[in-house]
């Protein structure tokens, strides 16, 4: 008996290790440890054996029942893996093949650059407009110190709505200048974004209708070096931490003392490249402490109140952004440019 | 404005060797003369020599070249071919060796010409970038033949005057007196911290009395503030000397002859314009400083004929107008070679009436460029001395003494206060006044103790708030970049932010975008045939639009009072260039007219689309979510059968609480044709003030349901007319409490529904929020439905 039990411990465990499934492995359990199973049979004939003889048949008919119950176990979950791993590998995808996305849609870059800006003048506390198109040519020019003369006004240069130049089509954004001066109370703090129209024709550069950014400070001593430091901080926040600016002397009639704000080229570190045009710097946007007259046609105490002003055309700061060559494809709105952005 | 270097030198010590361009160009334009470029005139021209011809034959295989032995101070002789046949033995000439470049970028070689070894060329005139107006005793056809002070091997960049440095400014309108090269030496002294050196122009005449040969008469004082001649007899005209023509080059124009070119000389040194006229052609001695009569003409010195209007100012004799004030000469004054008196001019003009002149007249000179922006008017006298000094140096003629200056109001110099602390103040700085003294001194300004005196070529500088402009002197000089940077201080509470419309517009932007829709930009103005393009009726209001008086075209004459032309267009070109499923979003203004002659600027979202995946739902789908986002509650949709622009059947209005927030749908196929599209279009055109309106900004919370819903499914048959809205309308009042979303989920028509009929299903959810519903309770709703669906639509359960 003892070498019965020997031999089915042998056969069973050499079989269990062999079986290729869950099916063999199982009709394996039943073959060796099932009611009619050969351990079974073999266990049956304990009665035949001796009282001397019994114990020691029954511990080693038990250790063979462990072992072989261990090994299918063992066998068992080994073929669980294997099988899983198959079906994992079946299941494997072409990772490359494109995904399926809802496609949204894109931002006009103007737009890209319009809201980044009005977010860096919200973050610091500004005040966001845009106001009139259409507007009186007393906001447009007569209320920033531009006198009756100035080549600007020409109807060569301007669209005008009225026979007698009294409305135009804005052709700054500084028009809200006066008018945001003569509605809000002090102080003032404020970022107009918005379209403008000037007699252009339309070609690679000029386009009759563009959008410019006109900022604008009224408080009690409001200083050059504040402009300074305010126009460097949107700077810095607009291409980066290590942008160098320089202010140089200009001349505007609604600012005085008037500068204009370049920014180093990122491209060649100010050495002078194609991008700058061999300057160097990349002029951004001009600017100034607003000159007094301006604030007294607006009914500011120029005594107590200065304030500062600046203007900025964003065509040209998307294009550069994206070194965009043609105007002529902001407004032609192709998608395949749109999705580019 | 162009600006010689060597010039320069003259009146103040920043020569090349001292400066390179670079540095000048950043320092001035760093002070406030922004320089635009630099250049060097020898640019191009590369071992190029002097050259004597020691000895020339025949071309042995040619009958028109010349083989030429020519000493270029080498150890040897140079053998050179040329065609050319004006050389003798023993002139000097321009070589260009092996190797050499040439102005335009000619490289020459050596080379072998039919045979003959030729080691460089000998060059002419135009092969260095010249003309005869350089060189008038050279000539065009033929070898530039030197009769300058050089010798074999010298290079010949110096010898044509092409070792100067020209830069380019870019002047600014209020700084006219910077278009002269003493304007700009006075910035440069500054900037440079140099002494600037002014010369005092000496006539020393040559008698008679210029009073006894003209008679001057200014009759628009107000034009003309000021008229200052000089006369000069015995006029021997020839080429100026080398060291003008070379200047005048240098500074952008061409050299003419002696009397022209110091008539241009001393506008570029002063700024001034000036004029000389052929004395003999003014009639009866008499200069007439008048506007133009009704129908009078003036041919130019251009040779073209002008018609005058009574707006511009002309220089008249007796009769008629020799010339065109301020902007050019009259052809009948012209200096000839048999000119044997001139008259010079130096004359003040308002700036203003020489624009519109020369702007109306297409003609914008030198001297109108200068004239334009406004010029010092105690100028005239120096300029006109100036030009009889350089007269007397260049023995072209003899100065008649006296001077002619018709200058009835001299304006009074400006004197103001410096105000050291208000100046400190507007900067934001700490400068000392006697560094703000010596600046606005070295500018030119006369300043005694804190008073200053405004130097009359600064007409820039205001009288009312002075310290501005001194803010700006002291600064520009002091350096902007050794201002302070700081950042402001607030004395105001407000926090800045974007309004609650300007959040919303935001929101929406993105909605659109997250429903597939690109942001497109389009002009503000279009043509009125795009009314017409969309079928909008001849009397309707929309067509009543502000018109630009002078546009660039018909295209643009209009500001729009709707966008859709422009969304049409945009999508009517994407569409040709086949791009296929194309949205698109639009936020921006339509112009309508207010009786005031301003608009109302009402924003509009506009969106378009096409391609395969578009329908009327797709399209009424992502309104819905922009209604969603602005939380606009019970929004309907009405179907619109007469826009003309849309589809009678595949048309609704939008509406909340009454009031329409706008219209969308398919585009009338009559529309797409006439943009020449043959696909659906569709587009909806939304009131963004009226959504905003009608957004809820309270947003409160609703507990989550505790009772499970029950769910009951119905189809009911109705007439075909009715809409599945007006249907969803009646369930939702006759649901009672328990109904909580009633969907439609299908329409059919077809066999076992009657013609004219359709079968409408509807999903309902129904819910308690304090107790599980029974089939009972939902029975009795859906029972009270169907009743009211009977009685009200005659719609009935299939």
């Amino acid at each position: 008996m003892k070498e019965q039990l020997e031999w089915l411990a042998q056969e069973s465990l050499g079989a269990v290790a062999a079986a290729a499934g869950m099916a063999e492995l199982d009709a394996l359990r039943v073959r060796y440890l099932g009611k009619k199973g050969e351990l079974t049979a073999i266990l049956k004939q304990m009665g035949k054996l001796s009282a001397e003889e019994r114990p020691a048949m029954g511990q080693l008919a038990n250790s063979v029942r462990a072992e072989l119950e261990s090994a299918i176990e063992e066998r068992r979950v080994a073929l669980e893996e294997a099988a899983l791993e198959a079906r994992l590998e079946a299941e494997t995808l072409d990772v490359t093949m494109p995904g399926k996305r809802v496609r949204g849609g894109h931002r006009h870059p103007m737009d890209i650059v319009i809201d980044e800006l009005k977010d860096i003048f919200v973050g610091m506390g500004f005040e966001v407009d845009d106001g009139p198109e259409v507007e009186e040519s007393v906001y447009n020019f007569d209320r920033l110190n531009t006198d009756e003369n100035h080549p600007a006004r020409e109807w060569t240069d301007t669209f005008y709505l009225d026979g007698e130049s009294r409305t135009l089509l804005r052709t700054q954004t500084s028009n809200m200048e006066p008018r945001i001066m003569e509605t809000r109370t002090l102080p003032i703090r404020a970022a107009v974004f918005g379209r403008c129209y000037r007699k252009d024709e339309v070609d690679a550069t000029h386009s009759p209708m563009f959008h410019q950014m006109e900022g604008v400070v009224v408080d009690k001593h409001i200083t050059f070096a504040d402009l300074k430091g305010l126009l460097h901080n949107m700077a810095v926040q607009m291409y980066g931490p290590d942008t160098v600016t320089r202010f140089r002397p200009h001349h505007f009639p609604f600012t005085e003392p008037s500068c204009e704000m370049d920014v180093q080229c990122h491209k060649c570190g100010g050495k002078g490249c194609p991008t700058c045009k061999g300057e160097g710097w990349i002029e951004l946007l001009g600017a100034g402490v607003t000159n007094p007259h301006v604030h007294e046609m607006s009914g500011i105490d120029t005594s107590k109140y200065s304030g500062l002003a600046w203007g900025m055309g964003l065509e040209r700061a998307a294009m550069r952004r994206f070194k965009i060559a043609d105007l002529r494809l902001m407004f032609e709105n192709d998608v395949r440019f749109l999705e580019q952005f | 404005m162009n600006l010689s270097r060597k010039w320069l030198t003259e009146f103040v010590d920043v020569g090349l060797d001292e400066v390179n361009d670079h540095d000048f160009a950043e320092a001035m334009t760093m002070s406030g003369s922004k320089v635009e470029g630099t250049h060097y005139m020898g640019e191009g021209i590369s071992r190029v020599v002097v050259g004597r011809i020691v000895e020339m034959v025949r071309h042995h295989d040619s009958d028109h070249m010349w083989t030429c032995q020519v000493d270029v101070g080498g150890e040897r002789l140079l053998q050179i071919v040329t065609g050319a046949q004006n050389q003798r033995v023993g002139d000097l000439v321009p070589v260009a060796l092996d190797g050499a470049t040439l102005p335009g970028g000619a490289e020459i070689h050596t080379t072998v010409f039919r045979g003959e070894l030729s080691e460089g060329m000998m060059c002419s005139l135009r092969e260095l970038g010249l003309t005869t107006h350089d060189f008038p005793y050279a000539i065009e056809d033929g070898l530039f033949v030197l009769q300058e002070d050089c010798s074999p091997g010298d290079d010949i960049v110096p010898i044509i005057g092409r070792d100067d440095h020209v830069v380019e400014f870019e002047i600014t309108p209020n700084r006219p007196d910077c278009l002269s090269v003493i304007g700009l030496a006075r910035e440069a002294a500054v900037t440079f911290g140099k002494p600037l050196r002014l010369h005092e122009p000496v006539v020393k005449g040559s008698g008679g009395d210029i009073n006894e040969l003209v008679k001057i008469d200014v009759l628009n004082p107000e034009l003309c503030p000021r008229y200052t001649a000089r006369m000069v007899r015995n006029i021997k005209i020839g080429p100026s000397p080398k060291w003008m023509r070379e200047r005048i080059a240098a500074m952008g124009m061409r050299p003419i002859n002696n009397i022209v070119d110091i008539t241009n000389y001393v506008m570029m040194e002063y700024g001034q314009p000036m004029h000389a006229f052929d004395f003999s052609c003014v009639d009866g001695g008499h200069i007439v400083v008048r506007t133009a009569r009704e129908g009078e003409t003036c041919r130019t010195l251009d040779g073209n004929e002008r018609r005058v209007t009574p707006a511009m100012l002309c220089i008249c004799d007796e009769h008629k107008p020799v010339g065109l004030a301020g902007v050019m000469g009259g052809e009948n004054s012209e200096i000839t070679g048999d000119t044997k008196m001139v008259l010079f001019e130096s004359a003040n003009f308002n700036g203003t009436s020489i624009r519109r002149t020369a702007a109306a007249l297409n003609m914008r000179t030198d001297a109108s460029a200068h004239y334009e922006k406004g010029l010092d008017p105690y100028l005239t006298m120096r300029a006109v001395n100036r030009a009889c000094e350089l007269v007397e140096l260049l023995g072209a003629g003899e100065v008649v003494d006296g001077i002619i200056d018709v200058f009835p109001n001299p304006p009074q110099p400006l004197v103001r206060e410096l105000d050291v602390d208000r100046v400190n103040w507007i900067l934001g700085t700490e400068i000392d006044g006697g560094t703000m003294r010596k600046i606005l001194t070295d500018l030119g300004f006369k300043l005694d103790g804190n008073t200053v005196t405004v130097p009359s070529w600064r007409l820039d500088i205001d009288a009312k708030y002075t310290q501005n402009d001194f803010a700006e002197e002291v600064a520009r000089i002091y350096g902007f970049n050794n201002i302070p940077s700081t950042m402001m201080e607030d004395s105001g509470t407000k926090s800045g932010g974007y309004t609650p419309e300007q959040a919303a517009e935001r929101t929406l932007g993105g909605v659109c975008r997250a429903c597939g829709y690109d942001g497109i930009i389009t002009y503000s103005f279009y043509s009125p045939a795009g009314w017409d393009m969309i079928r909008l009726p001849e009397n309707d209001p929309r067509r009543d639009a502000i018109r630009i008086l002078n546009p660039l075209g018909e295209d643009t004459s209009c500001m729009r009072t709707t966008t859709l032309p422009s969304m049409l267009e945009v999508l009517a070109r994407n569409w040709n260039y086949r791009n296929a499923d194309v949205k698109l979003y639009e936020f921006a203004k339509v112009y309508k007219k207010r009786a005031d002659g301003l608009a109302d600027e009402p924003k509009v979202l506009t969106l378009g689309a096409y391609g395969e995946d578009m329908d009327f739902y797709t399209l009424k789908g992502t309104v819905e979510e922009l209604c969603d986002a602005l939380r606009i509650d019970g929004c309907e949709y009405v179907p619109v059968k007469d826009n003309p622009s849309y589809h009678p059947g595949r048309c609704a209005a939008l509406y909340a609480d009454g009031e329409c927030l706008g219209v969308l749908g398919q585009i009338h196929p009559l529309v797409a044709k006439n943009y020449g599209v043959g696909d659906e279009l569709y587009a909806a055109e939304l009131d963004f003030p009226a959504m905003f309106a009608h957004r809820t900004t309270e947003v409160y919370y609703t507990p989550l349901p505790r009772f499970p819903a029950v769910m009951r499914d119905i189809s009911v048959v109705c007439d075909d007319a009715l809409t599945a809205g007006e249907l969803a309308r009646c369930i939702g009042k006759a649901g009672g409490e328990y109904l909580e979303s009633v969907e439609v989920f299908d329409v059919y028509r077809g066999p076992g529904i009657p013609e004219g009929k359709k079968s409408v299903s509807f999903s309902l959810a129904l819910r308690s929020g304090d107790q599980t519903l029974t089939d009972t309770h939902a029975d009795e709703a859906v029972a009270a439905i169907l009743g009211a669906l009977e009685r009200d639509y005659g719609a009935v359960i299939r």
